[in-house]
């Protein structure tokens, strides 16, 4: 277990540092610095301003020194538009927002997808089984950009019941809407997995043979059935934090909800490429955070991976 | 009780005796059939290709092009831009007064192209990179593997808008980085059938000819993984045109006035509070129906395809 995590971190690691020089090689090979516009500055101001966001440098030492800042002081550097902000201060005002609501949509899609598709399965062939079925289906092609106007339609428009965006320190009813379009998706895709993995335990000959030995059907189910079952869901947690990360891009401009998407997007219509990199880059260690994390969990859940 | 099974044992005797040569039935022979026999793919098959045909023949019945302003609608496009057959409008107009009929063939038609040409380019680079390190193996295969492990914890989304961004907002850079993003998971299904092909006998058969490695995997291995790559392509469609729908719904994507289905159904959703529900409505109903089609097309091949069910 220890090798496999020392070697699982050891992908990690390169990981994020390929991620981190791809994005920084990226922004220097645009045209254009981000100082370009369309009265062009004099010379000397340009070459002052270049000196005090470092540009005049090598790339090299320029990205060792970016790099050095995120490591020492988990630092982002400046904002090459909103002269008087950090990266770091607009990452911090988004970043609890963002957090909040991605939170409770991955709890909704874990807590409501795993029970439904487990009753799908135990209930196979019933309504129940074709209601889940037919909700995995339907979200597939209602992807969040779909379902949240849809909502709006129906939740503002129509019934009046719930706010059509703003944050508003994240009151329950401006969390709603955010929460059910970004989760839905990955709940349905969520069911589908436990339903279809849980057929397969639930047909295999070990259950027989509790179910043989005149074991109650509760205890063969959360002894048996359960554990084994939750296998495939573990490895899709992973693509879900993705999934959930890049929809809260779409929620934050679509709701007004002030998060890291917001300024991700704003910085991208405005090149302001220090803000998308420091974005990128901290999603990026997310992930790959997280990922590690799922793996961990499935090499301690299945026995049968022994490294 | 023989007497009344006479018929169907002179049948029988006739089908012995006529020897008829039955003509064996090959893979796609096979999953032809069983395709035919699902009505919900035949069904989507045929929607999707009145679309695919709508989207072509659609421009001659149009009265405005997609970039036109009536400029007797716009500004009241809840009144006078309803859809409606006298006008021309009719999808009725979009909130600056162009046609929504013309532009919703425009969006259509590269919402399709993103799909096709991004599933294509993911194909090739995916199959041919699964195949080589499947078939090479040892060392190659874990470190090619590694690669696509990296690869995959990157999230994407991000990266592209990055490339959008950096390499100024173009269709092609559009198509190449879609493409090129989404080659993962083909990859990695592609080198798991290799492994299992690359011990076969045709392909020892083929090695001790001295075929080279490169044809072996061209000639051999990846017409073998036709099948299994149909399949998944077609499941890749859905995902890559939700891809570029998501892009262009931030309005990073497409530019006008070329719109495809996420740009118009981010502009039908920003102005729902007009009472012009058809800018939202028509866009969406194309978008949800076509994606339908692909994926119940896209199950029905994996039926008819896909070893692992039989």
């Amino acid at each position: 277990m220890l090798n496999y995590i020392i070697k699982r971190i050891g992908i990690a690691i390169p990981t994020l540092l390929i991620l981190i020089a791809v994005t920084f090689y990226l922004m220097h090979a645009a045209p254009g610095g981000p100082f370009t516009s369309e009265k062009p500055l004099p010379p000397q101001v340009l070459a002052n301003i270049e000196a005090k966001y470092g540009l005049d440098q090598p790339i090299w030492r320029q990205m060792t020194t970016y790099l050095w800042g995120i490591l020492t002081e988990f630092d982002f550097g400046p904002s090459y538009k909103y002269h008087s902000r950090t990266v770091n201060e607009i990452i911090g005002q988004g970043f609890p927002i963002t957090l909040k609501y991605g939170f409770w949509s991955f709890i909704v899609a874990i807590g409501v997808g795993i029970p439904l598709g487990a009753i799908a399965a135990i209930r196979k062939n019933t309504w129940v089984d074709y209601f889940a079925v037919g909700v995995s289906i339907g979200a597939q092609v209602l992807p969040n950009f779909v379902l949240a106007p849809l909502l709006i339609i129906v939740f503002t428009l129509w019934l009046g019941w719930l706010p059509g965006g703003g944050w508003h320190g994240g009151d329950w009813e401006y969390l709603v809407m955010p929460v059910i379009a970004l989760s839905t998706s990955y709940m349905a895709s969520i069911a589908r997995i436990t339903r279809s993995s849980m057929l397969e335990v639930l047909n295999a000959n070990y259950i027989r043979t509790a179910r043989a030995k005149g074991l109650p059907t509760k205890t063969i189910f959360f002894r048996h059935v359960f554990k084994p079952s939750l296998l495939p869901v573990i490895s899709y947690l992973g693509p879900a934090f993705v999934g959930l990360i890049t929809g809260s891009v779409l929620i934050d401009i679509f709701f007004s909800t002030g998060g890291m998407g917001y300024f991700f997007v704003n910085a991208a219509f405005n090149r302001d490429y220090a803000v998308m990199m420091g974005i990128t880059i901290l999603v990026g260690a997310l992930t790959i955070l997280f990922s590690l994390i799922a793996d961990l969990l499935y090499a301690w859940i299945d026995p049968k991976i022994r490294y | 009780m023989i007497v009344a099974n006479k018929n169907k044992i002179v049948k029988l005797a006739e089908n012995l005796t006529a020897d008829e040569q039955t003509s064996g039935r090959s893979l796609w022979a096979d999953a032809r059939t069983r395709f035919m026999g699902n009505k919900a793919a035949i069904t989507s098959l045929v929607i999707l290709v009145l679309i695919v045909l709508f989207s072509f023949v659609g421009p001659y019945f149009a009265v405005w092009t997609y970039e036109q302003i009536d400029w007797n609608t716009m500004g009241s496009a809840a009144t006078l831009g309803m859809p409606s057959i006298e006008t021309g409008h009719y999808f009725g107009t979009d909130d600056l007064g162009r046609d929504l009929y013309s532009r919703v063939i425009q969006g259509t038609q590269i919402s399709l192209m993103v799909g096709i040409v991004g599933a294509t380019i993911a194909v090739v680079v995916g199959t041919l990179y699964g195949a080589t390190s499947g078939y090479i193996g040892g060392r190659t295969d874990q470190i090619m593997m590694r690669i696509v492990d990296i690869l995959m914890a990157i999230p994407f989304m991000f990266v592209l808008i990055l490339l959008l961004v950096v390499f100024g907002r173009s269709i092609i850079m559009l198509f190449v980085g879609i493409g090129l993003l989404s080659w993962l998971d083909m990859s990695r299904i592609v080198r798991g059938q290799t492994l299992n092909l690359k011990n076969k006998e045709f392909i020892e058969a083929a090695q001790a000819t001295g075929v080279s490695d490169y044809k072996i995997i061209i000639r051999h291995i990846v017409p073998n993984l036709l099948g299994i790559v149909a399949v998944y392509a077609t499941l890749l469609v859905p995902g890559i045109i939700i891809a570029e729908s998501f892009i262009s719904f931030l309005g990073l994507g497409v530019q006008e006035p070329k719109t495809s289905w996420g740009a118009l159904i981010s502009e039908g959703a920003g102005t729902i509070n007009y009472d012009t529900e058809w800018q939202l409505l028509v866009p969406l109903s194309f978008f949800i129906v076509t994606l339908f089609c692909i994926y119940f097309i896209g199950d029905g091949l994996r039926d008819a395809l896909d070893p692992k069910e039989r």
